[in-house]
């Protein structure tokens, strides 16, 4: 659980964005693409589920990528190198299905692009022909451009100002990737909105698309059900069951609106203990 | 002349309400000594039969009449490594008590007049902890090479690994969360388990010499198969039931609906009432439904109580359920000390579907009456709901508390290992090993939601299997 190196992957415009490879040999060996961890910072922190981006089984690490966003991400942001995390607890759920599909497009992001990754490596890997789009606001924001370039057949970057690639959002390219040919898979990881728009074209293009949510969990074992999500009229535990999901069939409305559930709490915590 | 049982001392309603702190205070010396000399030492004691754990209640209770307190406590320990634990949440009116020749014939409740023994035994069980007893031991050298796995440090899983280091057996115990003691500490609240008891019970098998590992999840991190590599002779399984069931209504998922084990594991585990100290959210209404008559629906209406005066609201929490007090399982003293504290009941009462607002909160519950019909297949009369006879309860918090089951992934990790309809583990009963040779299970992923000193009965069996086994090599 030992914080073994620290990078600040990005810091401006106040996203701040950074990557802990951490010491945890027994994960980090059984560790699966598309997998997560829990953990707490603290002993009286809150347990947060967490992507696994890279695992490497010789040096027994794990990397994990997170974009602060409320209280324990800034809390986790504050550790450095040479500190523990207080838990940390996994593989979790199930992996992606890596298998040749055959043309897939992955679509990652923000910070969910660091949540591709693994993926893309793993379905290059085994044969498929790899198209990603890479969505940020600008630029600057961009994550892990290169590291993906190498993992994909193709990369497309769209930006919300233009700034680079080209101006739009992740699901114009796709539209406009899927008008001109057929895919066989999509896999789609980063903002709920976005994943619900990548699921809406992709429906009218009736092709197949995997999408990794992240619902609030507390034990992610399947012990609480905090997670719930519907997916195609039927009710299942993000933490146990997925967390990919036939993303045709999540009911994006009803997830959205239980991640709202504590946004009081944390914008309370926020002003109390504000990030020093 | 007959003798009245002893009371145990209690907060009051109106200040316990107010905090997390133990309700009931145990006895007194004087008052442990009184309902001790009431039992009348049968010759043929019954009331040990009714003990998951034959503990030898007869000579215990003797053993506090001559005020032998520490012979009290090895009498008990020899049986149950757990008496503080099971003293204070044993439903002993449904076991030891309800074979007690004491025991009222015609009481509408179970056990009224028998020998308190649970509260008998919390009162040695405390003693022990406050004189810091020695650990009850016959370590045998035979056994210091083997080791074993237990997976769980529940109610099962502590009492099997008690039971194996008594012996002087090598035990690690794995824990997925990052606290040890499973429903005790995650499920039952600390205004019933206090910590320090918890914690006293499982520092006391630490110095049995068990090892605890927290943060693992067998399963996913290692297979029964690679714990075996590592060199366990045997593995034992104490995965509890620990997967909540819903209601299957609509509107379920709406927010501020709190699975029972969502809501007791934020509170309890995460200390959510402590928030923001404690950094883990909990939400509390103004008008709290639970739905659910078993002990977790309890916990939860007194928790959620708590909450409310925590937060200054109106004290408005009602437990719903689909039949009558009579029929409700949980233990006869939460149902007296969830009315004391003011939870409402509304029996006969079947929920029907969750009414939400434009955020996707909870608002109201529409509900239909019931009667009650034909017994079902667990003997109790099944609520049959009246057509027609819809109604609405405001409602901006729920907690369904109606049943547990058993948790799937190491099940789902080890295809080997045999399960029934319910997806609990099939096990021989007289050994309790599973379909897979040398690894036990005992506890909820046995029989499906039970009771701690049920648990801890099955796992003793395991462990005595482990430990004839072990013998023998």
């Amino acid at each position: 659980m030992k914080i073994l190196n620290k990078q600040i992957i990005n810091d401006v415009d106040g996203v701040k964005i950074t990557q802990l490879d951490i010491f945890a040999p027994d994960i980090a060996t059984k560790g699966q693409p598309g997998q997560f961890v829990m953990l707490m910072v603290s002993e009286k922190g809150e347990r947060i589920p967490l992507t696994l981006v890279n695992t490497d089984k010789t040096k027994g690490t794990l990397s994990l990528i997170f974009q602060e966003a409320g209280f324990t991400t800034q809390s986790l942001g504050k550790l450095n190198s040479g500190d523990s995390l207080f838990s940390l607890v996994g593989p979790l759920g199930h992996p992606t299905e890596i298998k040749k599909y055959g043309k897939i497009i992955l679509v990652g992001g923000g910070v969910g692009i660091a949540e591709i990754l693994p993926v893309a490596r793993a379905l290059k890997n085994v044969g498929n022909h790899v198209t990603t789009i890479l969505g940020s606001r600008n630029k600057d924001l961009l994550i892990l451009e290169a590291e993906l370039k190498n993992a994909s057949d193709e990369v497309h970057i769209m930006t919300d100002d233009g700034s680079y690639g080209r101006k739009g959002f992740t699901t114009d390219m796709l539209k406009e990737l899927l008008r001109k040919d057929k895919y066989d898979m999509i896999y789609s990881v980063g903002p709920i909105p976005m994943m619900k728009r990548v699921a809406l074209v992709s429906k009218e293009y009736q092709t197949k698309t995997l999408v990794s949510l992240s619902a609030l969990m507390v034990d992610a074992t399947g012990m609480c059900g905090c997670c719930r999500v519907t997916v195609s009229g039927e009710v299942k535990f993000s933490c146990v069951d997925g967390p990919d999901f036939d993303g045709h069939g999540v009911d994006w409305v009803e997830l959205e609106k239980r991640n709202k559930v504590y946004s009081l709490q944390e914008k309370h915590i926020c002003n109390l203990f504000p990030a020093a | 002349m007959k003798k009245e049982p002893i009371k145990v001392r209690e907060v009051s309603a109106a200040t316990r309400t107010g905090n997390f702190q133990e309700v009931v205070l145990g006895y007194s010396e004087d008052e442990a000594l009184g309902e001790a000399s009431r039992c009348l030492q049968c010759k043929n004691p019954v009331c040990i039969s009714g003990c998951p754990v034959g503990i030898d209640i007869k000579k215990f209770i003797y053993q506090i009449t001559q005020k032998d307190y520490p012979a009290a406590y090895f009498t008990i320990r020899e049986k149950n490594n757990f008496p503080l634990i099971c003293g204070r949440v044993c439903p002993a009116e449904y076991q030891c008590r309800k074979t007690c020749v004491l025991t009222k014939k015609d009481a509408p409740f179970a056990s009224e007049g028998a020998i308190n023994i649970h509260f008998l035994e919390r009162f040695v069980g405390d003693y022990g902890k406050n004189n810091d007893l020695a650990v009850s031991q016959e370590k045998e050298e035979k056994f210091s090479k083997f080791k074993v796995a237990v997976v769980g440090s529940g109610p099962a899983g502590l009492c099997c690994a008690g039971e194996l280091a008594r012996k002087g057996i090598k035990v690690d115990i794995f824990e997925s969360l990052h606290k040890t003691g499973g429903v005790l500490r995650y499920g039952i609240p600390p205004f019933r388990l206090p910590w320090d008891v918890l914690d006293f019970e499982i520092n006391y098998l630490k110095k049995l010499g068990v090892n605890f590992i927290t943060n693992f999840l067998v399963g996913k991190a290692k297979t029964i198969k690679e714990l075996f590599n590592e060199g366990y002779s045997n593995v034992f399984l104490g995965l509890g039931a620990g997967v909540p069931s819903f209601l299957g209504i609509k509107g379920e998922n709406l927010c501020n609906i709190y699975s029972v084990n969502e809501f007791l594991v934020r509170v309890n585990l995460m200390s959510a009432y402590k928030f923001p100290e404690f950094h883990t959210p909990v939400n509390i209404g103004k008008n709290v439904l639970i739905v659910g008559g078993g002990n977790t629906a309890m916990d939860a209406a007194r928790v959620a109580l708590r909450l409310q005066k925590l937060k200054g609201y109106p004290l408005n929490t009602t437990i719903i359920y689909r039949r009558t007090e009579m029929e409700m399982p949980a233990r006869r003293l939460e149902i007296e000390h969830a009315k004391e504290e003011g939870i409402k009941f509304e029996f006969l009462v079947s929920p029907k579907e969750f009414i939400g607002d434009e955020q996707g909160f909870v608002r109201k519950l529409i509900c239909l009456r019931a009667q009650l019909g034909e017994p079902d297949s667990s003997g109790r009369r099944r609520p049959v709901v009246i057509e027609g006879s819809e109604f609405e309860m405001d409602c901006d918090l729920s907690v369904i508390a109606v049943g547990l089951k058993a948790n799937q992934i190491l099940i789902n990790a080890t295809p080997e290992l045999k399960t029934d309809k319910y997806s609990d583990v099939i096990v021989d009963a007289a050994t309790m090993e599973s379909s897979i040779k040398g690894v036990f299970a005992g506890g909820d992923i046995v029989g499906g939601e039970g009771t701690v000193i049920e648990a801890m009965g099955m796992a003793k069996t395991a462990a005595q299997s482990i430990i004839g086994e072990l013998s023998k090599k």
